[in-house]
């Protein structure tokens, strides 16, 4: 065995067995997904043959579908920018010097390791319509999660506090990389702390928070967990996203096929959303980044 | 700064509270505080037969993962990092679209997948389910740790004719040590946390973990709301716990992904 001969095996042996298990489960089950979704799949029905853009045809004219699109929609766009001004604010704070500083950081990223079907279920209690805390702190009787106009908002407090931690966490690392130099030279300029935040700290930070807003989105679009545990989707579907109705059609109703294409759907958005913020993220690398 | 923790730790505090108070108490507000607290919750739920059995499958699936992200995730990011390979970037750029992938995209194949194999409701199936993100999480933050290590040590390792596995164990390890700990925790506290496979690929307390087990807590005739309150601490508990005592580890961990990515 020579020895270029020998060098190439080990190396094939190294990577080998990862690119073999990433393909056969993560890469080859989001190929057969495409792949069902051209499928009529009703395995209680006995129905198994291919049907072309059948599928997709139909979700175009399907309602429920952009009912959930919709309700995904705001979902991101309501809980991703509130975790970005809370995020920012909390970050800001917690960047400052003051005694107790690392306990309070460790504290404010616990709900971050709380498993979302734990945090939901803190959060049902919270909302419950007779004995929950909410309602006895503001005095009202409102059915929280009843009520078709509340229930999306309680949802998305609920991620707002589950998620928030993360983004701090991001911003806290892009903060610390900021030179305090800068900050110093401009005081002695003159400048103010409006000033300060205004020209070096947002610019500095730009890519750091496109960057968090980046994978807020790309979460935000999957969720599922949270609201399957909290409303099911319900009230009368009103706050049904599209992780949740492609469940449904897969593991209630069985439609695999029809649910694979909603599966591919949900997929496009993320993908659509992802690559206008990397295209934004680049800008903002060429502009501020080194 | 209080208005911050408060809210925090409030729905935390709040669940504790509501574990603690006496089953009469339950459905009262005042009080806040129950006034003589009771561990009678906590006991019900440990002393449930299917409670330990639930949370030693969720130790066993997320305690698998680490390992399995390890074993074959260790020597590819070694390669990935240090071998000027040619098929790098192309390997890197699958990892990151993959990770774009919403999970539900490919939980059906694996379920009719897991059916066909007759291993679904097992603990396995829920392990290699959850390799799926877990396995591209660590391949992409250990070539990020690895590629700190200096080219130097590894060329004096290949100059004095140490083998890859020499050169991982050797200089590799000890050197990204701390890497290794932050992506061991966090593929640790994903699996604990994960819901949507372990939902869909597990059907009985043979193999069902927490979150599963939590979302489906339901009682015979009424709501058990102090018992899912103790259970929801208790799952709760492990992964706070890594989060408070390895805090530093586990941020480096996720920024190491994420900004230099």
């Amino acid at each position: 065995m020579s020895a270029a001969f020998r060098e190439r095996l080990s190396r094939y042996g190294l990577l080998g067995p990862a690119v073999l298990f990433v393909g056969g489960v993560a890469l080859m089950p989001v190929l057969y997904t495409l792949w069902l979704g051209f499928r009529r799949q009703l395995p209680i029905f006995g129905i198994s043959r291919f049907a072309g853009l059948e599928n997709y045809r139909f979700l175009l004219a399907d309602a429920r579908f952009w009912n959930a699109l919709a309700h995904t929609a705001y979902f991101v766009l309501l809980s991703v920018s509130l975790e970005l001004t809370l995020g920012l604010a909390i970050a800001l704070l917690l960047n400052q010097s003051f005694p107790g500083r690392g306990l309070a950081r460790a504290l404010v990223f616990v709900p971050w390791a709380v498993p979302s079907v734990v945090a939901a279920r803190f959060w049902e209690w919270i909302y419950n319509s007779d004995y929950g805390v909410l309602n006895y702190v503001l005095g009202t009787r409102v059915n929280w999660l009843g009520d078709p106009r509340w229930a999306l908002h309680a949802a998305i407090l609920a991620d707002v506090w589950k998620t928030t931690p993360f983004v701090v966490l991001l911003l806290l690392a892009g903060l610390q990389v900021i030179p305090e130099d800068l900050y110093r030279a401009a005081r002695i300029d003159g400048a103010g702390s409006w000033q300060l935040f205004r020209h070096i700290t947002l610019p500095l930070l730009l890519p750091v928070i496109l960057l968090a807003l980046l994978f807020r989105t790309m979460d935000a679009a999957r969720v599922f967990d949270l609201i399957f545990v909290l409303t099911g989707g319900g009230p009368a579907n009103q706050t049904e996203t599209l992780v949740v109705y492609a469940y449904k059609l897969l593991y209630r109703t069985l439609q695999f096929g029809y649910g694979s294409a909603v599966a591919v759907a949900t997929f496009l958005f993320v993908l659509t959303l992802s690559l206008a913020y990397l295209r934004l993220l680049g800008r903002a690398w060429q502009t501020h980044g080194e | 700064m209080g208005l911050m923790l408060s809210f925090a730790l409030g729905p935390f505090v709040w669940e504790l509270i509501t574990a603690l108070k006496p089953e009469g108490q339950l459905a009262q507000l005042p009080p806040l505080f129950p006034a003589r607290p009771t561990a009678e919750h906590f006991i019900a739920v440990l002393g449930a037969p299917g409670f330990l059995r639930v949370a030693l499958n969720s130790l066993v699936v997320a305690s698998f993962t680490v390992l399995l992200a390890f074993v074959l995730g260790v020597p590819a990011a070694y390669a990935l990092a240090k071998l000027n390979l040619r098929g790098r970037q192309v390997i890197l750029g699958t990892l990151l679209c993959l990770s774009m992938f919403p999970a539900i995209a490919n939980v059906a194949p694996l379920y009719l997948l897991f059916i066909r194999l007759g291993v679904r409701d097992s603990v396995l199936a829920v392990i290699v389910a959850h390799s799926v993100f877990a396995l591209p999480f660590a391949l992409w933050t250990l070539t990020n740790f690895f590629q700190e290590i200096p080219d130097d040590l590894y060329r004096a390792g290949r100059i004095d004719g140490c083998s890859h596995l020499g050169i991982l164990r050797h200089v590799v390890l000890p050197l990204a040590a701390p890497g290794l700990v932050s992506v061991g925790l966090l593929v640790f506290i994903f699996s604990w946390n994960e819901f949507l496979y372990a939902f869909t690929l597990t059907a009985t307390e043979r193999s069902r973990t927490l979150p599963a087990a939590i979302a489906l807590f339901a009682g015979l005739h009424e709501i058990p709301w102090g018992e899912i309150a103790a259970a929801s601490v208790l799952a709760t508990l492990p992964s706070v716990l890594l989060m408070l005592l390895f805090q530093r580890r586990i941020i480096s961990g996720l920024t190491a992904g994420a900004v230099k990515g």
